[in-house]
C-alpha cells in the first residue's frame, strides 16, 4: 500500500534527516514509529504527507510516485489520509462540528452527508454534547478527540498520528490509544509517531526505530527497544 | 456542486470576518485611512482642477480691429475664429458699444470725455475678445488671425505680444501642476495600496497554520482562498462605507474654508452632488484592494 524506496533527505543547511529509508506499510496495519527528538521521524511523516520532497528516492501510494502528483491529485491523495497533530491544529474560529465538517466540504461532500455523518464521528469520540464548543472552550484531550474525528470522518485508507499524545494527560493518552485501535480494527492503516514506552507496549503492534535518519529496528513483535 | 461551493465559500468568509472581529476591524481602520487618502488626493485634485480652469478662463486676447474696417471683413474674421478648433469662446464689440464701453470706463475723467466729444466722431474700431481652450493655444490663434486680416488693414492690434510672456508662463504653470498633481496622485495611491496589502497580509499570516491544515485535510487552493477573499471584500465595502461617513464632517468643514482659502470650488456641494459615484469609486476600490490583497497573501501560504 505504502512503499519508501530508499528515500533520503538533506535539508538547505546540509543536515541529513532520513538517510536511505526503506519502509513498505501494508493496509489495515497498525505501525510505531520511535526514536529520539530529531531523528527523523517528523521529515518522514512529511514525506508520505508530500508535505516536503525526498532529495533522493520515491514514495508509493499504490504504486504511484506521490511526488509526482499534480495539485488536484495531490488533494485527492491527502484525503484519503487522515492527519493527526501533536498539537491538535484546530482551527480556532471554527467550532468542533465546523473542523470536522471543514474536512469533508473539502472533500467534496454534500450538505445532507455533512449533517448525517458529523454528528456521527463525534459521538465516536464522545464528543457529541460538546460539537458547538470552540477549541479554546476544550481539553487537550477533547481537542485531540476532535482532531481524530476530522482525520476519520472521509473514511482515509490511512491515519499518520504525529505524536498524538504528546500533549496529554495518562488517562487521554490511553483514550485516544484506544480509540487509534478502534479505527485499526475497523479496517485503517495507522502510523503512529510517539516517544511513549507504554503506548508501544500495550499496543503490541509493529515498531520502527529510527535514529539518526536510518532505519535501526523494525520489530514486528511490538517492542520498544532504543 | 459549483453553487454549494461558492454558498460555502461566502459562509465561511462572513463566519470568519465575524468571528476575527479585532483582525478585520484592524484591516478595515487601516483600508479606511488609505481611502481617505486617496479621496483627500481626489479632493485636492479637484480643487487644483477647479482653480486652474479659473485662472485659464480669466486668460484672453484682444483684437482691436481698425475704425475703417470694412464690416464685411471683420465679420468674416469673427467667424472663422469662433469656428477655429483651439477657441473656447470669443466676445465681439462692435465700434458703437466699444465707445459707450470707453465712456463709462472713463465717467470720471471729464479731459478726456470733453477731448473725445471734441472730436465728434467715433475714433475706436470694434474689439473682438478670444479665449482658447487652453492658454498654450493663443500662438496658433493669433497667427491665423495675423494671417486673416492682418494685411489686408483689418486688424489694428493684438494685444498678446504685449502679453506673451504671461500668458505662456501660466500656460507652463498649468501643464506642471497637472503633472505634478497627477504624480502626487499616483505616488499616494501606490503607498496607499502598499499599505493596505501589507495590513491584509500580516492579517492573513496569523492564519498561516489554518492554511496548511486545510490544505493538509485535501482543500484545494480556490477552496481555501475563497473565504479570504470574500473576507477582503468584506473589508473593502465596510471601509468605502466608513470613508464615505468619515468624508462627510470632513467636506463640510473644509466648504466653509473655501471662502477663506479663496477656493472657488465648494467640496461640501462637491461631496453632495457627487456622493453616489465617491461611493461608488470608494467601494470598489476598496472591494479590488481587499480581493487582490487577501488572494496574492493566501498564496504566499499555499506551498505545500
Amino acid at each position: 500500500m505504502l512503499l519508501l524506496d530508499n528515500v533520503s533527505k538533506i535539508y538547505k543547511d546540509g543536515s541529513l534527516a532520513l538517510d536511505g529509508v526503506n519502509i513498505t506499510i501494508k493496509p489495515k496495519e497498525f505501525v510505531s514509529i520511535v526514536g529520539h527528538s530529531g531523528a527523523g521521524k517528523s521529515t518522514l511523516l512529511k514525506m508520505i504527507m508530500a508535505e516536503d520532497k525526498p532529495t533522493k528516492g520515491k514514495v508509493f501510494f499504490e504504486d504511484i510516485d506521490i511526488h509526482t502528483l499534480n495539485r488536484s491529485e495531490m488533494n485527492d491523495y491527502r484525503r484519503r489520509i487522515g492527519m493527526v497533530f501533536q498539537d491538535f491544529r484546530l482551527i480556532p474560529n471554527m467550532t468542533a462540528y465546523e473542523n470536522i465538517a471543514f474536512a469533508m466540504e473539502a472533500a467534496g461532500r454534500t450538505d445532507e452527508e455533512i449533517a448525517a455523518d458529523v454528528p456521527h464521528v463525534l459521538e465516536l469520540v464522545d464528543l457529541k454534547k460538546k460539537m458547538h464548543n470552540f477549541p479554546n472552550q476544550l481539553s487537550g484531550g477533547e481537542k485531540q478527540r476532535v482532531a481524530i474525528a476530522r482525520a476519520i470522518v472521509n473514511q482515509p485508507d490511512i491515519i499518520i498520528a504525529d505524536e498524538p499524545t504528546g500533549n496529554l494527560d495518562p488517562v487521554n493518552t490511553y483514550e485516544v490509544i484506544q480509540i487509534l485501535k478502534k479505527i485499526n480494527d475497523l479496517g485503517t492503516t495507522i502510523i503512529l509517531t510517539t516517544h511513549n514506552k507504554g503506548v508501544i507496549d500495550s499496543l503490541g503492534k509493529r515498531v520502527i526505530s529510527v535514529e539518526a535518519g536510518k532505519i535501526i529496528r523494525d520489530d514486528k513483535s511490538g517492542k520498544y527497544l532504543l | 456542486m459549483l453553487i454549494t461551493k461558492l454558498k460555502r465559500t461566502l459562509r465561511s468568509g462572513f463566519i470568519s470576518f465575524w468571528r476575527n472581529g479585532s483582525v478585520s476591524l484592524a484591516s478595515v481602520l487601516v483600508m479606511t485611512i488609505t481611502l481617505i487618502v486617496i479621496s483627500c488626493v481626489l479632493f485636492v485634485g479637484v480643487v487644483l482642477n477647479t482653480t486652474l480652469k479659473d485662472i485659464q478662463s480669466k486668460v484672453d486676447i484682444n483684437v482691436y480691429f481698425t475704425k475703417d474696417a470694412v464690416q464685411d471683413g471683420v465679420d468674416q474674421i469673427v467667424k472663422s475664429v469662433k469656428a477655429l478648433p483651439q477657441v473656447a469662446d470669443i466676445t465681439y464689440t462692435n465700434k458703437e458699444d466699444s465707445l459707450k464701453e470707453f465712456r463709462l470706463r472713463h465717467q470720471n475723467d471729464q479731459l478726456t470725455l470733453q477731448a473725445l466729444d471734441e472730436l465728434g466722431d467715433n475714433p475706436l474700431g470694434a474689439k473682438m475678445s478670444v479665449r482658447a481652450k487652453d492658454p498654450s493655444q493663443y500662438e496658433t490663434i493669433v497667427k491665423f488671425i495675423k494671417n486673416s486680416g492682418g494685411d489686408n488693414g483689418t486688424v489694428d492690434r493684438i494685444n498678446y505680444d504685449e502679453n506673451k510672456v504671461a500668458i505662456d508662463k501660466l500656460a507652463e504653470i498649468i501643464v506642471a501642476s497637472r503633472k505634478l498633481g497627477f504624480a502626487a496622485v499616483l505616488f499616494f495611491i501606490f503607498v496607499s495600496v502598499l499599505i493596505t496589502f501589507n495590513t491584509i497580509r500580516l492579517a492573513i499570516f496569523i492564519f498561516r497554520e489554518e492554511i496548511s491544515v486545510m490544505q493538509l485535510v485535501g482543500a484545494s487552493a480556490m477552496y481555501i482562498r475563497g473565504p479570504f477573499v470574500t473576507s477582503g471584500v468584506m473589508y473593502g465595502i465596510c471601509s468605502g462605507l466608513l470613508t464615505m461617513l468619515v468624508l462627510w464632517p470632513i467636506s463640510y468643514w473644509l466648504g466653509l474654508l473655501s471662502d477663506t482659502l479663496g477656493v472657488t470650488v465648494n467640496l461640501y456641494q462637491y461631496y453632495q452632488e457627487n456622493w453616489f459615484q465617491l461611493a461608488f469609486l470608494l467601494i470598489i476600490s476598496g472591494l479590488i484592494l481587499g480581493a487582490t490583497s487577501s488572494y496574492l497573501a493566501v498564496k504566499r501560504y499555499l506551498r505545500i
